[in-house]
């Protein structure tokens, strides 16, 4: 069904709301002059050249790394959980993910506040693991409690799109792969996890993006001692005021996350990809 | 089909209930009014509200930096806002501020005269003062069993993983200037760089670089020291007295919040009469007992219990305040600060 | 069974660590200190407080309320969208969904600025309206990010079937495609509103005076200490929502057919 013209609406929509901003973003990146303002602007690349410096590209190095692990772990945590829901029957898979979800409606600072209250030394889990005996572990304000927060709020966003896929794959093939002998292992890789690689890829892309942009979880639980790009933009453009280093930062992001999107395209099997990203 | 039916037409008074509700209240005289989250009692706008018979519309901002970006992108318009000292001194050389008139403010001589024509507002043109500390150091007594006077003990060695400091690069380097016995708004590079050297010395040291969080973290002991404002100090002392607070002889930031109007306030008689009656005593002394922070307005202090009033911490004595300094605007110096900020902080 | 019992256990521990941090919430509402360092007796004064306390419920209100409409109004724009994208030729598609995708891309701030920078060139004045639609804006690619990957598991024949049989387009679309993407449309609904309800940076930088969020409310506070009516608040708004579960699950328990699922 070409249905096309239905879609004309929203990419008015688009061009007004998403192009047209961007190219205004696109624009401060390559000029300096008044902050805010549109007069008085003058094309320049110092704000990117400005970035090449170490001190900055170590910044975009350390939030790749960060984000590229806690992806990693969302995956390997999120992926058995969205097998054990799907698995169940309907409603109370429905009831399942919907107890997974509830949890974000809550507010995001609130709980990673919440998250100081339970790793700190005098906190709650520490509190256990003394009454237990043990001595009392170093949980936060280091790189683990930097990542247990990004997994934490990353977490809903890898299960569901890999749950939805799951949820529609053809009984029939597993049948079919279990009547020709194949054991419990070799269904899972030969044939359901090729089949769930669309949502997998949808799911690295709602974790990897924002989670290279993070900044909040890294201020509360890192204790502030993590510079990453998104406090960098977000210093630019609130604090600073440089809004044309800030758009160039921006910039370089997104270039560097397409780059990442189309290199794990090459992953999927099928031609389309999980969301039609690339 | 019914289903269907039944669920438009709840969609649909949904959004004719949010259409007509936004739209709608436009009867009384509206006043917009722009604050620090939690910076005023809810009971006083409310006798406001009904005393005037306007209604006035609260947002809050979490630091002045957002609300510049706010006030300065056009298309709104507040009426009475609440920036910080160097704010104020930067939305006056911007032209973004109204001047007051001062025959509608009589309740401006209720403010403390030392508070009053400070350097960021000569002669309080466009300013009122609303609350305003000190910042200083708070430790755990048990914790710590050296004397706290000095900027020093926060690079104390025996305090290793003990200390926290604040996650806001102004105030962080000021300590470390002031440490060094610079001034807090010094524009000499030099100084700078060693300020930053310090930081850099000092980041091994500290436990974590926060915000509000100091007050829980005190109070759960879990560090020994903490620069803070000393609004938070009287938080923490209320709820753990083991904390006590301290000003280093070498001098601290004087901060202050003040009222403004700016320049596209709709309202601006109203805006005038609003900052009037927040300057009654006894309203005053209401915001000041719920904030927990120092109000400016001397009269209030009569309203106030006497263990607040007598608190070196909510009114130190101007002996304590000798050294103190109110940070001015650093306008192009910004990115120099900037760039000190991510060396500490780049540091693994 | 060895694999039941942890696969059972792996559920729990995974519910568990997501729903820690809310118990604590729900835990410290009840707290009569103020902040969140110690223990200092049972009150229910927040709560108390939080009923009088205009400005949270006004935000509470203003949350909800673009919270609804965004996500409706995303999902309608987004499934009609997605598949008007779907029968795109294969360059067009791609250039289609990678500028879509560009709100997904960036780091919020960005948006924002963005957003409020195209406000200000229109010499909008900002307010309720500039507000809904920078979150219809940044909903409606998740609502199409979650509907593709069902129209491609739909059988495309299915829909030449209905017409061939002598259905019109519109008739095609409402009982034969529709039903077969919704899963998808539900799961883009409920991320279009998780997104919003919690969204900060930008409502921040594209709302008007008197109209505000949950979100800038908690993070205002955030020079001050969150005052604990926030925590009464979530704790409410969480039992709440459980509660809107266990209804929706038994009175739907009739409802659902052979494939059952609402995603």
């Amino acid at each position: 069904m070409r249905m096309k013209w239905t879609s004309y609406p929203y990419i008015l929509w688009m061009i007004i709301f998403i192009v047209v901003p961007l190219a205004l973003i696109l624009l401060y990146s390559f000029t300096v002059g008044e902050e805010g303002g549109i007069t008085n602007l003058r094309f320049s690349l110092d704000n990117f050249r400005r970035f090449l410096d170490p001190k900055y590209l170590d910044v975009l190095w350390i939030s790749i790394n960060l984000a590229l692990k806690s992806t990693l772990i969302t995956m390997v945590l999120g992926y058995p959980l969205a097998m054990i829901i799907a698995k169940e029957k309907p409603k109370k898979r429905n009831v399942m993910i919907l107890l997974l979800v509830i949890p974000m409606w809550m507010n995001f600072l609130l709980r990673t506040y919440a998250w100081l209250t339970l790793l700190g030394k005098n906190g709650f889990i520490n509190y256990i693991i003394t009454k237990l005996g043990f001595a009392p572990l170093n949980l936060i304000y280091n790189d683990r409690a930097v990542l247990l927060g990004m997994v934490y709020n990353f977490l809903p966003f890898m299960v569901l799109p890999i749950y939805s896929v799951l949820v529609k794959i053809d009984k029939s093939l597993i049948e079919a792969a279990e009547d020709l002998g194949a054991n419990k292992f070799e269904v899972f890789s030969k044939v359901t996890f090729p089949l769930s690689i669309p949502g997998i890829i949808t799911g690295i892309t709602m974790v990897f993006m924002p989670a290279v942009s993070t900044f909040v979880i890294s201020r509360l639980l890192g204790g502030g001692q993590y510079m990453l790009i998104g406090n960098l933009v977000e210093q630019q453009y609130l604090w600073v005021g440089d809004w044309h280093f800030g758009s160039a930062i921006s910039i370089i992001m997104m270039a560097f996350i397409l780059v990442t999107m189309a290199i794990t395209a090459k992953f999927d099997n099928q031609k389309e990809g999980g969301g039609g990203l690339w | 089909m019914k289903k269907n039916i039944k669920l438009f037409i709840t969609l649909g008074l949904i959004l004719m209930v949010g259409i007509l509700s936004t739209a709608c209240g436009e009867d009384k005289p509206t006043i917009n009014v722009y604050n620090w989250g939690d910076y005023v009692d809810p009971d006083v706008i409310r006798e406001f509200e009904e005393e005037f018979g306007v209604k006035v519309n609260y947002d809050t901002f979490a630091t002045n930096e957002d609300m510049y970006v706010s006030i300065k992108k056009g298309g709104t318009s507040y009426d009475v806002v609440f920036p910080s000292d160097y704010m104020i001194e930067r939305m006056i050389e911007e032209g973004l501020l109204e001047k007051l008139n001062k025959d509608n403010i009589p309740n401006l001589a209720n403010i403390d005269e030392r508070f009053l024509d400070l350097e960021f507002d000569p002669n309080n043109e466009y300013s009122v003062p609303y609350m305003w500390g000190t910042v200083g150091i708070v430790y755990n007594k048990n914790m710590v069993d050296d004397v706290v006077d000095s900027w020093d003990i926060l690079w104390n060695e025996k305090y290793e993983g003990q200390i926290l400091m604040l996650d806001s690069q102004r105030d962080s380097i000021g300590v470390a200037l002031k440490k060094l016995g610079y001034s807090m708004n010094t524009r000499n590079l030099e100084e700078l760089e060693e300020a930053k050297e310090e930081l850099i010395k000092q980041k091994p040291l500290v436990y974590a670089y926060v915000g509000d969080e100091v007050k829980d973290l005190m109070v759960a002991e879990e560090a020994a020291l903490a620069v803070v404002w000393s609004g938070e100090a009287i938080a923490i002392g209320r709820e753990n007295d083991n904390v006590e607070f301290a000003i280093p002889k070498e001098g601290t930031n004087l901060w202050f919040d003040c009222m403004v109007i700016p320049k596209n306030a709709k309202n601006k008689e109203l805006a005038e009469e609003f900052i009037n009656f927040m300057n009654r005593p006894e309203i005053a002394a209401r915001n000041t007992e719920y904030v927990g922070y120092s109000t400016a307005n001397i009269k209030a202090l009569e309203y106030l219990p006497d263990y607040i009033r007598n608190s070196s911490v909510a009114y130190p004595s101007d002996e304590e305040l000798q050294n103190v300094e109110i940070f001015k605007d650093p306008k192009d110096f910004l990115s120099v600060y900037d760039e000190i900020w991510l060396e500490v902080k780049a540091q693994r | 069974m060895v694999s039941r019992a942890l696969k059972r256990l792996y559920t729990f521990l995974m519910f568990l660590f997501i729903y820690a941090p809310i118990v604590v919430l729900i835990i410290f509402s009840f707290n009569n200190a103020r902040t969140r360092g110690t223990w200092s007796g049972f009150t229910l004064k927040w709560y108390a407080e939080l009923f009088r306390d205009k400005e949270v419920l006004t935000a509470l209100y203003y949350t909800i309320l673009v919270a609804i409409l965004s996500a409706i109004i995303s999902t309608i724009i987004g499934t009609i969208a997605a598949i008007g994208i779907y029968g795109m030729t294969k360059v067009r598609r791609k250039i289609i969904l990678n500028l879509n995708y560009l709100p997904v891309l960036n780091p919020d701030i960005v948006t924002a600025v963005s957003l409020m920078t195209l406000f200000r060139f229109l010499r909008i004045e900002f307010g309720f309206i500039t507000l809904l639609l920078s979150h219809i804006t940044f909903c409606i690619p998740y609502v199409i990010l979650s509907i593709l990957p069902k129209l491609r598991q739909m059988n495309k024949h299915l829909a030449e079937a209905a017409m061939d049989l002598g259905a019109t387009p519109f008739y095609a679309l409402r009982k034969v495609i529709i039903p077969e993407i919704k899963p998808g449309i539900v799961t883009g609904a409920l991320l279009a509103f998780t997104l919003s309800i919690d969204d900060f940076v930008i409502s921040f930088f594209n709302k008007g005076p008197g109209v505000s969020n949950i979100s800038i409310t908690v993070y205002s506070m955030a020079r001050r200490g969150i005052n604990p009516v926030i925590n009464a608040l979530s704790a409410l708004m969480f039992t709440g929502l459980i509660i809107l579960l266990l209804i929706i699950n038994s009175r739907s328990s009739k409802s659902i057919g052979e494939r059952g699922d609402i995603i």
